[in-house]
């Protein structure tokens, strides 16, 4: 009996490990392949320094200081949402998840409707100034990127750091008032510290995200720019060469596997239940003035953070501007549906010109393909890990690392092994599904493991006193408990399959790309009819984002964190 | 009809059941009764098939289940924290094991229904599990396992997280549903006033074996050692030891003590334990001349309704003993226990 979890365990193991050596450690082996036969046959002059430095160090500079500025606006929301009851709270906290699955290429199009030069602001100050360039050249330079990060992150430092700041005992705080400590004092010395794992925590993550932000640094940036993803993908896909773009890889596979691990210490809890409310924390209405300032100035600025990009992309969507004037003739300034339906048209006269509906039915079915593999994959495996096996401990990172890796990484090892049929068939190629389920499968296998730790053994154990067989048992008990978190996982899995962008750019044949690769090709394009077009698309994408999020928040039950 | 042979089974590399054998009978209600820890529940779980023992065997009718998975062993089993499907209601949880027979529809919720009216929750068919007090809970529980009307019914110390009020009242249902069902009953518990209130014999489970069993009244009477008549709570035990033989005369502390009869084999010298049971005790006056007198000092007298329980210190010895009239604390107080009521074990 008790060697039977260790044998089931290793029989679910059997087909993800497979999957995950032939698609992920072998693509990563590659990479490592070419950087290190490069080195030996050439020594290390196959590359010249300022290739890794200068990308590395803008890395670090933008990453550090993205996070700095996230937690700038991210800790006192956090205070909001963990102390403070208000009129439209649970609406703003659920626009302030939002960004968290929104894909890179939609928030990047929405800075740029706000920033860009044809963007609301710019064409307000010219239509109010009569000018005839765009003033502000926000669009390409570092301001730019950090604001996406921001918008991006916060959301993770009001998640992580809130719910354990609502968890905190109060009493401790108010013991230390009451030992002479002013407010002041006894925030920095007793709630800090004690909320500082979670802090360090949610930190590194966010600089994490940073760290190996792709789309938006790509987009928002412009060249000058480049961060090591950004490089990766220049040395790969502009320049062709491979030895640096995989030394590159490595370097930032190494820095991510350091934070990564640096981040799992430092979250686990240090003070047991000594620190924890023994009661359900009491949200309070503000009522001194300055916690009433203090909570509408925070709302104001969440509004404005969250909900401006957004709602500047939609709207830039179906107006035609003064701008975009003189490009075809025949524009007419004002609201309009043309970019939509633009999208559903067939205009064939460049050679690069793809119907945007084909990029449509391709990320539909490439979600479709992708969705079936996590899901299956995702169940097996987190069977397995929920089985009382010893070498769990050790299977568990092994099977994590495809978090660590970056989709930049991953889109380069795909493209040295799988460049090939019939991963790369053109007409349906396997690969980019593929690489999108490596991408969602810890998602998955982190949010249907809980549901399954869930169930109480005895519940199984009843079941087969009342006469269940084991299929039974799976199907009756097993089954309507995880169903839920199985949904919330595959709606999650499909939002990150139709966003993916990092390893799909490397990836899609350029003449049936994937929504987001035709957003980005379409908004780096000159003309208006394009740009509306990547706007337009931009805004389908959020849509079917935000419902799979509305769905998510439906379907999952209370008190699961996605991440 | 079930016939439990032999048990071992170890528990973190160390024994925990050592050779447990016992049988329960048709329409028995048996009750397993040991302290917590004493593997009662691993018992139960091996009975099911929900484990496997080290040795020995289970066997219904004659026939051994070694082989026969637990979904077609057709034993009932309730959970000590009930196992209630969150995921189902009430009557859908009833109808769990109904429908594992593969039962029509129409047949099924018959029998639902039966089953909700023996527990009085008619009116609960449609509620969430989770919206259930503990005693309704626990009543779910009962039913579910009843409803398919299995060949055994075993009960995991069913009332055990419930406040004592609510047990007095359930054991009372317990006894008239389990009653009227017919079923052998394996019942495990560590509460004797449980045990005693169900069961037509007890199975007294210690340190991996079976100390002793039979009928409460049995067990009441003629305790098989002293750490049965401690375990049920008979009365004070005393350490002495045998001076003499016809009579025999056992020398503890606090006197010397005669006893008319033992059915026991004594040696001069041996060191036994004494049973003195407080309900035998005779409050006599001082100086009595009666068999087995001796004096104390009343520490505690407290009234329990029917009598006073009076807390006696004997030299160094402190002894229960239950009195009609109350005695005053700090007074010397002197009492008699009958020769022909005292038990006596070899220690």
């Amino acid at each position: 009996m008790t060697k039977r979890p260790a044998l089931l365990a290793l029989a679910l193991w059997l087909i993800p490990l497979a999957f995950l050596a032939y698609f992920f450690y072998q693509p990563l082996i590659a990479i490592f392949r070419v950087v290190f036969s490069e080195r030996f046959s050439q020594g290390w002059e196959f590359f010249e320094w300022s290739q890794v430095s200068r990308p590395l160090s803008f890395t670090f500079f933008q990453a550090t200081l993205s996070t700095l500025l996230t937690l700038l606006v991210g800790l006192p929301a956090a205070w909001l949402f963990a102390k403070f009851d208000f009129p439209g709270r649970k609406g703003l906290r659920s626009i302030s998840l939002l960004p968290f699955i929104l894909p890179t290429v939609v928030v990047a199009a929405a800075f740029n409707t706000l920033i860009g030069p044809q963007g609301w602001i710019n064409q307000a100050l010219m239509a109010l100034f009569n000018l005839s360039a765009p003033p502000l050249k926000l669009l390409n330079s570092l301001p730019a990127i950090l604001m996406a990060h921001v918008f991006y992150n916060t959301s993770i430092i009001i998640r992580i750091v809130s719910s354990s700041w609502s968890r905190l005992n109060p009493r401790l705080e108010q013991a230390a008032r009451l030992l002479g400590a002013t407010p002041w004092q006894a925030f920095t010395k007793v709630t800090l510290p004690l909320l500082a794992p979670s802090l360090l925590s949610a930190s590194l993550l966010v600089f994490l995200f940073d760290f190996t932000s792709f789309g938006v640094v790509l987009m928002l940036g412009g060249p000058q720019f480049s961060t090591i993803e950004v490089e990766i993908y220049n040395q790969a896909m502009n320049r062709f060469n491979l030895p640096v773009a995989g030394l590159l890889s490595v370097i930032q596979l190494g820095i991510t596997l350091l934070v990564t691990l640096l981040q799992n210490r430092v979250n686990t809890p240090r003070y047991g239940k000594a620190a924890l409310n023994p009661e359900r924390s009491a949200l309070r209405r503000p009522a001194k003035r300055w916690q009433k300032i203090f909570v509408l100035f925070m709302v104001i600025c969440l509004i404005l953070l969250f909900a401006v990009p957004v709602v500047s992309l939609i709207t830039r969507s179906f107006v035609t501007l003064e701008a975009d004037r003189g490009q075809r003739g025949e524009v007419a300034v004002g609201l309009t549906l043309r970019y939509y339906r633009e999208l559903f048209q067939n205009r064939s006269g460049s050679i690069f010109y793809v119907p945007p509906i084909q990029a449509i039915r391709n990320s539909l079915l490439y979600a479709g393909v992708a969705i079936l593999i996590a899901g299956l994959l995702g169940l097996l495996t987190a069977y397995a890990l929920a089985q009382r096996a010893r070498f769990n401990k050790f299977l568990e990172p092994l099977f994590m690392l495809p978090l660590g890796a970056s989709a930049v990484t991953l889109g380069l090892g795909f493209l040295l092994i799988f460049n090939r049929p019939p991963w790369a068939n053109s007409r349906f190629p396997l690969m980019i599904p593929i690489a999108h389920s490596l991408i969602a499968l810890p998602f998955v296998v982190r949010t249907i493991l809980p549901a399954i730790r869930s169930i109480p053994e005895s519940l199984r154990e009843a079941s087969r006193t009342l006469g269940a067989n084991p299929l039974q048992v799976l199907l009756k008990v097993d089954l309507p408990i995880v169903l839920r978190s199985l949904l919330v996982s595959l709606v999650f899995a499909f939002t990150i399959s139709l966003g993916e962008f990092g390893a799909t750019s490397f990836l899609s044949n350029p003449h049936a790309p994937t929504i987001p690769v035709a957003i980005y090709r379409y908004i780096s394009q000159p003309g208006a009819l394009n740009y509306g077009q990547a706007l337009a698309m931009s805004s389908l994408l959020l849509l079917v984002c935000g419902l799979g999020s509305i769905l998510i928040e439906k379907i999952r039950l209370p008190g699961e964190e996605l991440f | 009809m079930l016939e439990v042979q032999n048990l071992t089974k170890d528990y973190e590399n160390k024994p925990l059941l050592k050779g447990v054998s016992f049988e329960v009978g048709k329409g028995e209600l048996v009750c397993l009764l040991g302290s917590s820890g004493s593997g009662k529940s691993t018992i139960l779980r091996i009975i099911a098939g929900l484990e496997e023992p080290e040795s020995g065997a289970v066997l219904w009718q004659g026939r051994d289940l070694r082989d026969v998975p637990t979904h077609k062993r057709g034993f009932g089993l309730m959970f000590q924290d009930y196992a209630l499907f969150p995921h189902k209601t009430v009557a859908q949880n009833i109808a769990f094991g109904l429908q594992m027979q593969g039962l029509k529809e129409e047949e099924i919720s018959r029998r639902v229904k039966e089953s909700l009216e023996s527990i009085r929750m008619q009116s609960f068919a449609d509620r969430p599990i989770t919206e259930l007090s503990g005693g309704e809970q626990q009543r779910v529980a009962l039913a579910r396992a009843l409803a398919p009307a299995p060949n055994l019914l075993m009960l995991d110390e069913p009332l055990g997280a419930l406040d004592h009020t609510l047990r007095t009242q359930l054991i009372q249902e317990l006894r008239a549903i389990l009653h009227q069902s017919q079923i052998p009953v394996i019942y495990v518990t560590h509460d004797r006033e449980e045990a005693f209130g169900l069961a037509d014999r007890l199975v007294i489970l210690h340190d991996g074996i079976i100390l002793q069993q039979g009928s409460p009244r049995e067990l009441f009477e003629q305790p098989s050692t002293p750490w049965v008549a401690e375990f049920l709570g008979l009365g004070n035990l005393v350490q002495g030891v045998v001076t003499q033989l016809e009579p025999l005369q056992i020398k503890t502390s606090f006197t010397e003590l005669t006893l008319s009869s033992s059915p026991l084999e004594f040696s001069e010298g041996q060191v036994c334990q004494v049973l003195l049971r407080p309900e035998d005790a005779l409050i006599a006056p001082t100086n009595s001349a009666s068999e087995n007198y001796f004096e104390c000092i009343v520490r505690d007298s407290l009234f329990m309704g029917e009598y006073y329980q009076l807390e006696l210190l004997c030299s160094q010895t402190t002894l229960f003993a239950r009195s009609e009239t109350p005695a005053e604390v700090g007074s010397r107080l002197g009492v008699s226990w009958p020769a022909d009521k005292i038990q006596v074990f070899p220690k």
